[in-house]
């Protein structure tokens, strides 16, 4: 048995071993470098642009400007295509543009020899702006008299709900109703591996992209779509990916790669961002604002939850129209016996573009409902976790919003599981009434996830298992290894279902649009949910294959065989082999007049989508006159259904962990209010934590089943990133009595807050 | 402007002539050390930490020319004859590999940590102020920390970096 | 690969100082933290480089016979750090130096680059400051000795004229026995960050008063500095709560803090006077002295 033990990665002595080979690891000879050149103001028109100089350096091959691109817009949303007309992506999106829309944008690409050609003649391009007057948030963007950052104005999208029943007769039932405002900055994935694509072209047709993408068959479509060409004559492929976390679920620099390569000929053009354009140029978390309204009872229940919400997507849309639907929406699942309504608006502004980052917006949404509960609980004098266990989903709810049932749930004892792990109910006691300028908190959160984006999107999976000459078995398949491990949580499933063991199953990691079964990628937490019945039923079927094969060569039937082991034996007789796997598959290769390679090819559409839930809770020190905050103990409890490999899952839990304690207390893109500046473009400015700004991490896994997975499994890849923040909040509201309603709580954060509140 | 200079790489004897304008990264890039992984060019992020003489170093803001006459080591050196090193099963066996692209600085980072504490009592608070040039943005460090607090148990007989 | 146009290795400081003195336009590299980091981001003031990087001859850590501690420019971070006789001595620079970045970048940067390059947030300045350690350097009219007070000229700016060389730090005996001392580093991260406002403090005891106190601030003006009015205030003063309260109100008028993106006036001015009544009185206790 495989599943639920945790085997050795696959990729884990290619990375080790620095084998492991990147997009930048492949150059290939004679390779071109472009550089785009990038606009030094937020809101604009390009008067002038003189490429002269530039082109006449030495080493230059090209510049192009956006007069000389196509007149084409389009969306890259790494979303799957949508039949729906009503449902495609915003295309809003030239390869350069004249229009420039935060500081950053791409008016002109150079490509030279090599990279230092490149920048001196990026330096050189000489462009000569029109300003506009810039919008970076939402009380400008959507002022009446601010010019339009696209046409047709800067709002881009709304979403709207009510469900459960109406919400004013919910708050009419309620005792007591709580309201505040939050606000949640940006932030950036920061994936160690910045952004880096390259093209070029074996023959005058077919035009090959080699990116670090999440996403190489959506990627494909889309370049297609930018250049106007047939989706057939793109191949993508994804090689090891050094992290993305949602910001490569967008198609950024391949649609350009392509257009350089075709432009010169076909030689390879790679475009490779620093680190400082990698920050800016993009994509980044969306920055909210939201007033949210709870009631309750006297006793406890929550009757109505009232959510608007403003989103900031920035410069250009990406995934701005799909993503504060799909975060409200979640809501639903985590306490669906309530009312909840919700109004969000996503607008443009200029600042950089926001897009997908782990976990969709649900980070933002939950931060306020979260903080929200603990005020309610107080308002009625009820502590926030027994509060939060009486409204929080059961397994045989109905979510209000999909009128679905959730047949797995383990909130509640993810609840209870933290209580015990934290000592909940005697440090709430010794908490009490302290003094000083040291002072200990506790704090929870919990949340509620998908598992992939269906009935949002189609949810197509693909795998194909191969049985070698050795008895070996080779996966292919179409969903992506971007470090969270995939690769080897499918080759446990094929391992599982088809009775091989696991170090004989070998995974291509590669994903090759030409050659790879068709997937949509790594988001949505989606993979090990939607690929596993695709991969049971591959396995399923070349197991059976295997059996009949068997039988044809020793006169068996193959109802009376198994394959357990990498063994063929005697279905009521498992110890005794009929014949090895190996023998087996040498006669369906060499045998002269039989048999042929055995195969098994699936693609399955999942029309499911599971719920998991999970919680933080956190005890925390606050150093008031320092303005910072220590944590001391910190866990995350998921209920992801079934775990498949133990370490691997602890892994994700522990990154996001880290990731939403930098949302929480350290990371902001700060943006200059009126110019749209952007000052802290790099790893110094930008405060992405250390391992001496990070605690010991605790997980914990409260395992259900779930009947819709197909190994009881859902979601985890995302989850852990929602509740660190309301959490920590919480738990610095519980230590020093001052409730900060926005995030990050930078120590600039809590010097205005407690100055405010008197404490320094 | 090219400058001859002669160096050992992960053992090997090389003489290179290097153009004085590259770093350390860029000419072992250059070699096919590619382990060597560029993440911000400032030494921010200490992907491309190599040891130089032992000690490690960001070879992005490290000229390649002051690596005349030193001992370099990167990780494709610290495995030999399809052993890894005790660095990097560690690194294996506590689960401390994601997506790999901060893994072979990182590892180098351990390796001279664990040289030069093996015989001390260490911390996991001494573990994070050893590593904290090292960013990841997968594991939290919880795993990291972890793998090398595995290397420290393991290291009281024998040095840790080789076998 | 760094835009660099012209490049040259001196073999000695001799043929530094002669190489920076015939190229009106040629800066050193040292350790390189700062200057290829500058170069990485497209800075054209340091495309002519004299390199001293190689120069073993300022890499020594010694003490002298009278007891003065003599620390070579090109001492690394991390070699301070780990000095016998810098911890013996004054442990003070090695608590700020380890402050300094991550563990690559103290491998390789130097206290020479971190004074020389007049940053206004040197880890190393606010100790050097409070020792009243004394610089080195030599220039096209040989050798000089200039105090660290006062070397500071502006942001980015100091005491140092083309073809001048800094060759080592100088602690003299009487400005480091019988001092405790004291430096906090007041960032955003604890590691790889910058001081939002850097403390050191350095304090002799008279039985149960102060004798001396010595108070420095990075980033509290446009330059590192000493405190006068704070330190005068603590001379004689017994130890106590009120005389940390009487240090950190007056301190504000040695102070000058502007506000910027990285943080605002009003809060540095408040770490100012959380720090200097921590700083202090951790400098005192390692004096011996107790509250």
């Amino acid at each position: 048995m495989a599943v639920g033990k945790s085997p050795r990665r696959k990729d884990a002595v290619a990375k080790v071993t620095g084998r492991a080979r990147y997009t930048d690891d492949l150059s290939m000879p004679g390779m071109l470098y472009a550089k785009y050149v990038r606009s030094p103001i937020a809101h604009g028109r390009v008067l002038h642009i003189d490429t002269q100089k530039a082109q006449s350096l030495y080493g230059v091959e090209a510049v192009f400007t956006f007069e000389d691109v196509p007149d084409k817009r389009f969306a890259t949303a790494g979303h799957p295509y949508s039949l729906d007309s009503k449902h495609t992506d915003i295309a809003d999106r030239r390869l350069l543009t004249g229009h420039v829309r935060y500081q950053g944008d791409e008016v002109a690409i150079v490509v030279a020899r090599d990279r230092l050609t490149a920048e001196a003649a990026v330096e050189l391009v000489q462009v000569k702006y029109e300003e506009y007057p810039v919008a970076v948030n939402a009380q400008t963007a959507l002022k009446a008299d601010t010019p339009p950052i696209h046409e047709g104005g800067n709002v881009i999208g709304s979403h709207r709900f009510e469900v459960g029943g109406m919400l004013e007769k919910a708050f009419e039932e309620a005792d007591e109703i709580v309201e505040s405002h939050y606000q949640t900055g940006v932030v950036q994935h920061c994936h160690i591996e910045n952004h880096s694509t390259y093209a070029y072209m074996d023959d005058m047709e077919h035009i090959v992209v080699v990116s670090s993408t999440q996403i190489p068959h959506i990627c494909r479509r889309i370049v297609g779509e930018a250049l106007d060409i047939p989706w057939g004559r793109v191949r993508v492929v994804k090689p090891y990916i050094g992290g993305g976390f949602g910001n490569k679920q967008d198609v950024i620099l391949e649609p350009m790669a392509a257009f350089l390569c075709m432009k010169l000929g076909g030689v390879p053009v790679k475009i490779e961002l620093p680190r400082e354009e990698c920050f800016i140029s993009t994509r980044t978390r969306h920055s909210t604002r939201s007033n949210i309204r709870a009631g309750t009872t006297k006793d406890g229940v929550l009757k109505g939850l009232d959510i608007e919400i403003f989103s900031n997507t920035g410069a250009y849309a990406s995934h701005g129209h799909a993503i504060m639907g799909a975060a409200g929406s979640k809501s639903c699942n985590l306490y669906p016996r309530s009312v909840i309504k919700l109004k969000a608006t996503t607008h443009y502004a200029n600042i950089p573009t926001a897009g997908a980052m782990r976990a969709y917006g649900s980070p933002q949404v939950i931060f306020g409902i979260e903080c929200l509960m603990e005020e309610a609980a107080r308002a009625i004098n009820m502590d926030s976790l027994d509060f939060r266990i009486k409204n929080v989903a059961r397994q045989g709810d109905i979510n209000p919003l999909k009128e679905k049932e959730i047949l797995s749930c383990g909130m509640v004892e993810c609840l209870e599981n933290g209580r015990e792990l934290i000592g909940w109910d005697a440090k709430k006691k010794a908490y009490k009434n302290q003094t000083g300028h040291l002072r200990r908190g506790l704090g929870v959160a919990c949340f509620s996830y998908g598992s992939g984006t269906y009935p949002a999107c189609v949810e197509i999976a693909g795998a194909r298992l191969i049985l070698n000459q050795d008895g070996s078995v080779h996966l292919q398949i179409g969903a992506t290894e971007i470090g969270q491990g995939s690769d080897t949580a499918f080759c446990q499933m094929a391992a599982e279902t088809l009775g091989v063991s696991f170090d004989n199953i070998h995974v291509v990691s590669t994903q090759d649009t030409d050659v790879s079964p068709f997937d949509t990628g790594a988001y949505a937490s989606r993979q090990t949910y939607v690929v596993a019945p695709a991969v049971k039923q591959a396995a399923q079927e070349l197991k059976a294959k295997i059996l009949a094969y068997t039988a044809l060569m020793t006169g068996q039937v193959p109802e009376s065989l198994d394959l357990i082991a990498g063994n063929v034996v005697f279905a009521n007789r498992p110890d005794k082999v009929v014949l090895p796997l190996d023998k087996v598959a040498m006669d369906t290769y060499y045998h002269k007049e039989r048999g042929g390679q055995l195969t098994a090819d699936v693609s399955y559409k999942t029309r499911t989508n599971s719920p998991s839930f999970g919680c933080t809770f956190v005890d925390l020190e606050v150093d008031i006159p320092l303005c910072k905050v220590f944590i001391k103990e910190i866990f995350n409890v998921h209920d992801s259904g079934v775990i498949i490999h133990p370490q691997m899952a602890a892994g994700q839990v522990h990154g996001g962990l880290a990731m939403g304690i930098g949302m929480a207390l350290y990371e902001e893109l700060l943006i200059d209010e009126n110019s749209g500046y952007i000052y802290n473009n790099n790893l110094l400015d930008y405060k992405m934590p250390t391992c001496m700004d990070i605690p010991d991490l605790g997980c914990a896994f409260v395992e259900t089943r779930e009947p819709t997975g197909g190994y009881g499994n859902k979601s985890l890849g995302e989850p852990p990133n929602i509740t660190p923040a309301p959490a920590i909040r919480n738990a610095v509201w519980d230590a020093t009595g001052v409730k900060i309603d926005e995030i990050p709580m930078t120590p600039k954060t809590l010097y205005r807050h407690f100055a405010k509140a008197g404490l320094i | 402007m090219q400058k001859e200079i002669t160096c050992t790489i992960n053992e090997k004897q090389y003489v290179l002539s290097v153009d004085v304008r590259k770093s350390l990264l860029d000419i072992l890039r250059d070699l096919g050390i590619t382990s060597v992984k560029e993440g911000c060019g400032v030494g921010e992020c200490g992907a491309c930490t190599v040891l130089i003489d032992e000690i490690p170093a960001d070879s992005c803001i490290t000229l390649a020319v002051w690596a005349d006459g030193k001992t370099i080591r990167t990780v494709e050196g610290e495995s030999a004859n399809g052993q890894l090193s005790k660095v990097q099963q560690a690194y294996i066996d506590a689960g401390a590999v994601q997506c790999g692209f901060c893994t072979p600085g990182m590892i180098m980072t351990t390796t001279a940590f664990v040289e030069k504490h093996k015989d001390c009592k260490v911390s996991r608070e001494d573990i994070r102020k050893g590593h904290a040039g090292n960013l990841c943005r997968c594991t939290g460090y919880e795993t990291i920390i972890s793998a090398v607090e595995m290397c420290l148990k393991d290291s009281d007989n024998n040095d840790s970096g080789k076998n | 690969m760094f835009a660099i146009e012209r490049y040259n290795k001196a073999q000695n400081v001799k043929e530094a100082v002669n190489l920076l003195a015939a190229d009106p336009d040629a800066k050193i590299i040292a350790g390189g933290t700062d200057v290829l980091i500058r170069l990485h981001g497209g800075s054209k003031e340091y495309r002519n480089l004299v390199d001293i990087n190689g120069l073993a001859e300022l890499k020594e850590i010694s003490e002298e016979a009278g007891g003065a501690v003599r620390i070579g420019s090109m001492a690394t971070f991390s070699e301070i750090m780990d000095s016998d006789i810098v911890n013996r001595c004054v442990p003070v620079i090695a608590e700020a130096v380890s402050t300094v970045g991550g563990p690559q970048l103290r491998n390789t940067a130097t206290m020479g680059g971190n004074i020389c390059n007049g940053a206004v947030s040197a880890d190393s300045a606010g100790a050097l400051l409070v020792l009243q350690a004394d610089l080195e350097i030599q220039g096209i009219g040989g050798e000089r000795e200039v105090p660290v007070v006062g070397f500071h000229q502006g942001p980015g700016r100091v005491s140092l004229k083309q073809g001048d060389v800094l060759t080592a730090f100088r602690i003299k005996p009487e400005n480091y026995k019988g001092f405790g001392a004291s430096y906090y580093k007041y960032a955003m991260r604890d590691a790889m960050d910058i001081a939002t406002i850097g403390c050191a403090a350095a304090a002799r005891l008279d039985g149960d008063k102060i004798d001396e106190l010595r108070l420095a601030f990075t980033v509290a003006a446009p330059k590192p500095i000493r405190c006068e009015h704070a330190e005068k205030t603590a001379a004689g003063k017994p130890l106590s709560e009120k005389t940390l309260e009487a240090i950190s109100d007056i301190v504000q008028k040695d102070v000058k803090p502007r506000s910027s993106w990285r943080a605002a006036q009003e809060f540095r001015l408040h770490l100012i006077r959380t720090l200097t009544q921590r700083v202090v009185r951790q400098a005192i206790e390692r004096a011996g002295g107790k509250f």
